[in-house]
């Protein structure tokens, strides 16, 4: 085997944070197979022919597995007679186990398939959360399936479908944790298999799922459906561990980092050095609990909020999730098959009423959230807005009707 | 040759998470009640019965060899239980349930060019996409990128300097897969796409690429006999929207497509509710294998935070309490013409008040 001369990659080598050159180059100098040596060669002498050039040379293409339609990542390469071993060098998206949890067990059964079929490089995980097996042949890549598939595991999405979702560290390790974030996200993707590994969908579809407002898994800006945790009693203070936290840290510091940082002035410091909580007007941010986890908890009375339509800038820009259901239990098996229920409505809804290439956020923002909100039957609530419309064209004919069912919601829920 | 009866999958989505689940994690499922801090890259969560699991986290550079994922394999078997997670900015985390194996673990760790660090107050480990490796539309390297800038900034995710957490993120394409950051390094062009003409026809669908462009700038033509496509290059933004699903609308440029820099995307509800990130610099060059002007003005921008932020503010915070004047005083970065949006929704930007900082 001829190595290729990587001059620039080389310089990646140096520093002390660990580099990604040094790991292909170990694959090529020192793995035993012979496959693996030259593949990883030839993917180090296409990618020095990127620093050189400035210039990516992958292509996509078709590839997929006997049975599904997407879950693989094709990639043909544009300088293949240059590079013959690393040509065809497809990427599989796998689906990690919820939450990211693994054994070293569980590692070294995928490192030994993976070894088997594929080049050796491997990231625990791409920006949407699956395990991503980069470079396979297009028939490698069917008996890397079969083999972890038997074991447990199964391709995510790729193209316009339901995607692979996430969840934060949640219940399992986290005190701000407000719901059981794995079951939500198994129960929510678990559902759409179909939606998943067939796409037929406008485009892409994503859920995450983070158990406080912190959301660690960024899924207001990032999922088309986003489930939040969160409280709506009030929050649990332990003001033993209040005064020994001003006891440490001094009152000066409480009032500059948690009173006065309270987004909504809901704070104030007692003459006793004890905390006093205006609950009504916490909008639960999560900062207080954040600089003071031991004093401060979530309340007990828990459940989840939904987001809808969060996406990056492509096409109209940049868009958050917005609220549609500002609160709802999570603790009955009826309540987790609403979620789900709830889920498959906005994807129908979405399905039909989509253009090609257009999330659902920017599907609303076409069609406005009324009529999001009237199709899919959901009350409209002011936790829905930052503020009521400023522009006044508007029509009003049925005013009283809207209001009395307003007024009827209220009555019933007294 | 015989047709192969073939394997139907077995459609098991995704797997429970419980079954490589540490114990004393399973068994306080739902009942921590705080965490500690007690020194960089370690937390420490106890549970309402009082159980205690620590956590050491570590950097690696996310594209993994065998090697290396067995090297970590091997260090969790024998110095922590053998459990472990990945964050969303794949850093790997051991669990271990006995104080006393925290420091053999980071020592191992060290000692095989792991780094550990990335908690609390830190810059942590940069998210980033897949680049010149994998990509089939990017404009830059993603890991080159991320190599040289966590290089510089390794102190930095070792230790608890800043005023909060700084998240990082770098982009290889103006789609931005590496999402909302407190800095975003992302791939800006400056011309729009150059098109081959002989190859339109045949791979792309032109109605769809029409329908792609954001300020519908692109229309069917008829270039040398063949149908194409034609870009208004007074409207074209050089989003490179039209290139994926048209490869031969070439939006990549060696010498034109430049990095710029994003800050003060934020994606928590703590304090404020979350924000997008605000172009700061532009005009960056794509400087393999490097990218040292790219790491100069992220490390300018840091200094600056570091410097005049209150505890507790992220990016966003601080800019927002100082003001934007007041930044680019402090970062002496220039302040331009394409800092002022126009895009639809610009007005809410603009400054309509006589709010104004001297």
């Amino acid at each position: 085997m001829n190595k290729h001369q990587t001059p620039m990659l080389d310089q990646l080598e140096s520093g002390e944070w660990p580099s990604f050159i040094t790991g292909i180059k170990r694959l090529r100098d020192h793995h035993a197979d012979p496959r693996i040596r030259e593949t990883t060669n030839d993917l180090l002498g296409q990618l020095e022919h990127s620093y050189e050039t400035i210039k990516g040379y992958w292509k996509g293409g078709t590839v997929s597995v006997f049975g599904y339609g997407g879950g693989i990542i094709p990639r043909f390469s544009e300088v293949g007679e240059l590079f013959p071993r690393s040509k065809e060098f497809h990427t599989l998206r796998v689906q990690p186990p919820a939450g990211n949890y693994y054994t070293t067990d569980c590692l070294r059964q995928l490192a030994e398939s993976w070894e088997k079929w594929g080049s050796g490089l491997v990231t625990f995980h791409g920006q949407t959360g699956n395990i991503m097996f980069i470079g396979a042949t297009t028939e490698n890549t069917q008996q890397f399936f079969d083999e972890i598939n038997d074991y447990g595991f199964d391709l995510g999405g790729a193209g316009p479908c339901v995607r692979t979702a996430q969840s934060c560290v949640g219940s399992a390790r986290c005190e701000q944790s407000c719901t059981n974030e794995h079951d939500i996200h198994r129960r929510l993707v678990n559902n759409f298999l179909d939606e998943m590994h067939r796409p037929a969908l406008p485009y892409k579809f994503k859920f995450k799922v983070s158990g406080c407002p912190n959301d660690c898994m960024n899924a207001i800006e990032r999922a088309d459906f986003a489930v939040i945790g969160t409280w709506r009693d009030e929050m649990q203070v332990d003001q033993q561990a209040v005064a020994e936290y001003v006891a440490v840290k001094g009152r000066n510091y409480l009032v500059d980092n948690v009173i006065s940082r309270c987004p909504t002035h809901a704070l104030s410091l007692n003459e006793d050095d004890s905390l006093k909580v205006d609950n009504r007007n916490c909008v639960r941010c999560m900062h207080c609990l954040n600089v003071m986890p031991k004093a401060l908890s979530p309340g007990s009375d828990r459940g989840v909020s939904i987001l809808i339509g969060g996406k990056r800038t492509l096409k109209i820009g940049d868009r958050f999730g917005t609220v549609i259901v500002p609160f709802m239990k999570l603790e009955r098996e009826e309540d987790y098959e609403r979620l789900v229920e709830l889920a498959e409505e906005v994807i129908d809804f979405f399905a039909e009423n989509a253009l090609e290439h257009e999330r659902i956020g920017e599907m609303i923002e076409r069609i406005g959230l009324v009529n999001f909100l009237d199709a899919l039957n959901i009350d409209m609530d002011p936790n829905m807005i930052v503020h009521p419309r400023e522009n006044s064209y508007v029509r009003t004919d049925n005013w009283e009707q809207e209001a009395a069912k307003w007024i009827e919601r209220k009555n019933s829920a007294a | 040759m015989p047709a192969k009866q073939r394997r139907v999958p077995i459609e098991s989505g995704c797997p429970d998470g419980m079954q490589y689940m540490h114990p004393v994690m399973k068994r306080n499922f739902g009942q921590w009640h705080y965490h500690e801090d007690p020194k960089p890259g370690v937390l420490k969560h106890i549970a309402h019965g009082g159980e205690a699991i620590w956590t050491v986290r570590a950097g690696t550079q996310r594209i993994l060899d065998l090697f290396t994922l067995r090297k970590l394999c091997e260090i969790g078997d024998r110095y922590a239980d053998g459990y472990l997670r990945f964050t969303i900015r794949s850093n790997i985390e051991f669990m271990v349930a006995d104080g006393a194996k925290v420091d053999p673990l980071i020592e191992a760790l060290e000692g095989s060019g792991f780094i550990v660090g990335g908690t609390r107050n830190s810059v942590t480990s940069i998210s980033h996409t897949q680049g010149w490796l994998h990509c089939d539309i990017p404009a830059t390297d993603a890991s080159g990128v991320v190599k040289s800038m966590m290089d510089q900034l390794i102190g930095e995710f070792r230790a608890w300097n800043m005023p909060n957490r700084v998240h990082i993120t770098t982009s290889c394409c103006q789609i931005n897969c590496g999402g909302q950051g407190d800095i975003a390094i992302n791939i800006q062009h400056t011309k729009p796409p150059k098109i081959n003409h002989d190859q339109v026809a045949n791979v792309c669908e032109r109605p769809s690429v029409v329908a792609r462009c954001p300020v519908a700038a692109i229309r069917p033509a008829m270039v040398n006999g063949k149908p194409s496509l034609e870009v208004d290059e007074r409207k074209c933004v050089c989003c490179g929207a039209c290139y994926p699903p048209c490869p031969p609308m070439q939006i990549n440029d060696p010498q034109h497509s430049k990095l710029a820099v994003w800050i003060g995307g934020n994606h928590s509800n703590a304090r404020g509710r979350p924000t997008f990130q605000k172009l700061v610099a532009a005009g960056i060059p794509n400087n393999p294998p490097r990218w040292p002007e790219a790491t100069a003005v992220v490390t300018r921008i840091l200094a600056a935070y570091q410097q005049d932020a209150q505890d507790w503010e992220r990016i966003n915070d601080w800019v927002e309490r100082i003001g934007w004047p007041r930044f680019f005083e402090l970062t002496e970065l220039p302040f331009t013409k394409f800092h002022i949006d126009n895009w639809r929704g610009q007005q809410k930007s603009l400054n309509a008040s006589s709010h104004l900082r001297f």
